[in-house]
């Protein structure tokens, strides 16, 4: 049972995110809607229990995901939030259907209840002075992305947003990080606009027009190598959001390692308690 | 009021629920209640730092999970400066697991670990992701009663053996680690396993085995805790897919004195404290004043099968205490 197709403008503009500090929380939320952005991407709009903590950009949720119908995921599912509405107690993801639990999650119908566990992890930090900053997402990291536009507007920053997709039509989040106050340009594969080169001159073009204090990356390994580059040369700030299998969430089993650089030698991080959101230099992509 | 507290390997609990090594830690505190537990068990740690193995370290299964962790460690010395001094302020008493790949290291690794604050050590015998395919003390009696005699020598604190269901004969190595002075059974450990992923045909963990645990594993760890408790006459904590009340009822009656929790916490994260409220609630509306009563309470008389609906179904608690009333 599939959701209707839907043009991806219902989905309504980003709501300025408050991030409010919580203890993660096992709670029953109840799915508002559901629909399809794009052929490969879903939004999931919940609304959460009265009372229910509430997550910062760069924060995610572990989702235990339905089970039935030949769907039995058994481990959570780590996401991160895409739109934080404290004061409608609401919450929304965006998401890909990859495997079993995204597929089960697919099922989900408005008035079904949700379980989630959270909010969980460590969200993005803004630099000092109101800097101007980029943001450079594909795929999946445009979703981990999506708060970030109105929490930096919010607090004074300039915001410009490098939306990097296979085809014009899967580019996500255009309307809605514009509406929130980004200026924002997008690069496929299609158009021969996304390759290294061509980003790496958009960045360099923005650093010289003063537009690029700080920069974060989610989504490519290539991507966040270029980045952390960029940002080397120029001395900029960074951050980067990575993902790792997860069990636990909460940092007690160790299997979401990632290696980092931490004084000349390799270490390993828990990308669910010590991240998601890391320093970009210190990520070995 | 309901009695929950139980005596266990040198131990008195307030219950006989705890966590599973490798499962729980610190980070933990704020999401379920640790003055809840009957003890706190900590991940395994050596006596060096270690790394740990390649990702992907878990993958999921039907009804469980494998792992292959590989046993990080910030070293003993770190743990016992940084860690054990942290559990000082809940009440329940704090059961540190170690392993180390030589009797010497080992025995080290015991004395270094006996410091104020732990009130037992859980040695981790049996761990499939320590040395190749799972080669463990705990494969075999011999090695078993050797390692657990040369511990015994090396601490004073009460010493929980945890067993491999990887042995082939799970009763004569508890029978060993017995002889061997241990104070209790922890039975048991993670199966040795594995699964591909046939579109790479690649293994679906880094390190190609690895350790299968919950709820795919309860019937065959129950039955091994089962034979332990039959076999030996020091404490059985059983340890392997308990993920409600129900589960740890079940080795209770085959006779442990305690029960560990691991994977359920990753998906359900007060699955410890639901445990025990479960427990509880089990008691009370079956009539039952001390959880002691059910330990080893396991009914073997031929039971009168009437297929037409007549005997109560013995899954069922209820309706099983009122026909045995
Ligand atoms: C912090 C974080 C935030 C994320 N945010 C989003 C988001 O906003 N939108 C979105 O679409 N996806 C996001 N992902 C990726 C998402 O978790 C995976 O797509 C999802 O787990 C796939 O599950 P599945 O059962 O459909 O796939 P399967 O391939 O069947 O999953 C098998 C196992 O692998 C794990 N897994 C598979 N892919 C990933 C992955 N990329 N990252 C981590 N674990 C994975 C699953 O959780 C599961 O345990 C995020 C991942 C992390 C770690
Ligand atoms: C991620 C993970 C890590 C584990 N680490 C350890 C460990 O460090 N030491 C140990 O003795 N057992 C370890 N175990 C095994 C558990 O303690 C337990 O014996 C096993 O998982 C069976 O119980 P369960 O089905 O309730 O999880 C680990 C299990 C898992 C799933
Ligand atoms: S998922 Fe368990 S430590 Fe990160």
């Amino acid at each position: 049972m599939m959701m209707p197709m839907l043009d991806h403008d219902v989905v309504p503009p980003a709501a300025p995110a408050h991030p409010a500090p919580g203890r993660p929380v096992e709670l029953e939320a109840v799915v508002r809607e559901h629909v399809a952005v794009n052929d490969e991407y879903r939004y999931l709009s919940l609304d959460l229990p009265e009372g229910a903590p509430h997550a910062k950009p760069g924060q995610f949720y572990h989702l235990l995901c339905p089970t039935g119908d030949g769907l039995e995921p058994f481990f959570r599912r780590p996401m991160s939030v895409y739109r934080v509405e404290p004061e409608k107690n609401r919450l929304g993801f965006l998401y890909k259907v990859t495997g079993t639990g995204t597929a089960a999650m697919a099922r989900l119908w408005p008035g079904d209840t949700f379980n989630l566990f959270g909010p969980l992890g460590i969200g993005f930090t803004l630099p000092a002075d109101r800097a101007p900053i980029v943001l450079l997402g594909r795929g999946v990291g445009l979703a981990t992305m999506g708060p970030l536009v109105p929490f930096a507007r919010e607090n004074g920053h300039r915001v410009t947003a490098i939306l990097s997709a296979r085809a014009p039509d899967l580019v996500m989040s255009v309307d809605e990080m514009r509406a929130a106050g980004a200026d924002v340009i997008t690069v496929t594969d299609a158009e021969g606009t996304s390759a290294v080169p061509h980003v790496e001159g958009i960045l360099e073009d923005l650093v010289a027009k003063g537009a690029c204090a700080a920069l974060y990356v989610c989504g490519s390994s290539r991507l966040t190598r270029l980045a952390q580059a960029v940002a080397a040369r120029h001395d900029l700030f960074g951050e980067v959001a990575l993902e790792q299998q997860m069990a636990c969430g909460v940092g007690v089993c160790f299997c979401c390692v990632r290696p980092f650089r931490e004084n000349g030698e390799t270490v390993h991080r828990r990308v669910c308690c010590e991240g998601p959101v890391f320093p970009l230099a210190e990520a070995l992509a | 009021m309901i009695d929950l507290s139980v005596s266990c390997g040198g131990l008195a609990l307030a219950n006989p629920v705890m966590p599973a090594s490798g499962t729980f830690g610190l980070e933990q505190a704020g999401i379920f209640d640790f003055e809840r537990l009957g003890a706190f068990v900590t991940k395994t740690i050596t006596p060096d730092k270690r790394m740990g193995n390649p990702t992907p370290r878990v993958s999921e299964v039907p009804n469980g999970m494998l792992n292959s962790i590989g046993i990080p460690s910030k070293g003993a010395a770190a743990f016992v400066r940084d860690v054990i001094p942290r559990f000082s302020q809940w009440r329940p008493p704090l059961v540190v697991s170690i392993s180390a790949n030589t009797p010497d290291a080992f025995a080290d690794l015991a004395r270094t670990v006996s410091v104020e604050g732990v009130a037992a050590i859980e040695i981790n015998i049996s761990c499939p992701n320590l040395e190749d395919d799972g080669k463990a003390f705990a494969m075999r009696p011999e090695s078993t009663r050797e390692i657990v005699r040369r511990l015994r020598d090396a601490t004073a604190l009460p010493l929980w053996a945890k067993l491999t269901p990887n042995a082939g004969d799970v009763a004569a190595v508890a029978q060993a680690a017995q002889d061997g002075g241990a104070d209790a059974l922890v039975v048991a450990n993670t199966i040795l396993a594995m699964s591909v992923d046939v579109t790479t045909r690649r293994p679906s963990l880094g390190n190609v085995m690895g350790g299968l645990s919950g709820p795919a594993v309860k019937p065959i760890i129950l039955r091994m805790a089962y034979q332990c408790a039959r076999a030996a006459t020091i404490p059985v904590i059983g340890c392997g897919g308990i993920s409600t009340a129900r589960d740890a009822l079940e080795f209770l009656i085959v006779g442990c004195r305690a029960v560990q929790v691991g994977t359920a916490s990753f998906v359900h994260p007060s699955a410890l404290v639901d445990v025990v409220d479960g427990l509880e609630a089990h008691c009370r509306e079956t009539g039952i004043a001390r959880i002691e009563d059910v330990i080893g309470s396991l009914d073997l008389t031929q039971a009168e099968h009437d297929m037409m609906g007549g005997a109560a179904p013995a899954s069922d608690p209820a309706a099983y205490a009122e026909a045995h009333a």
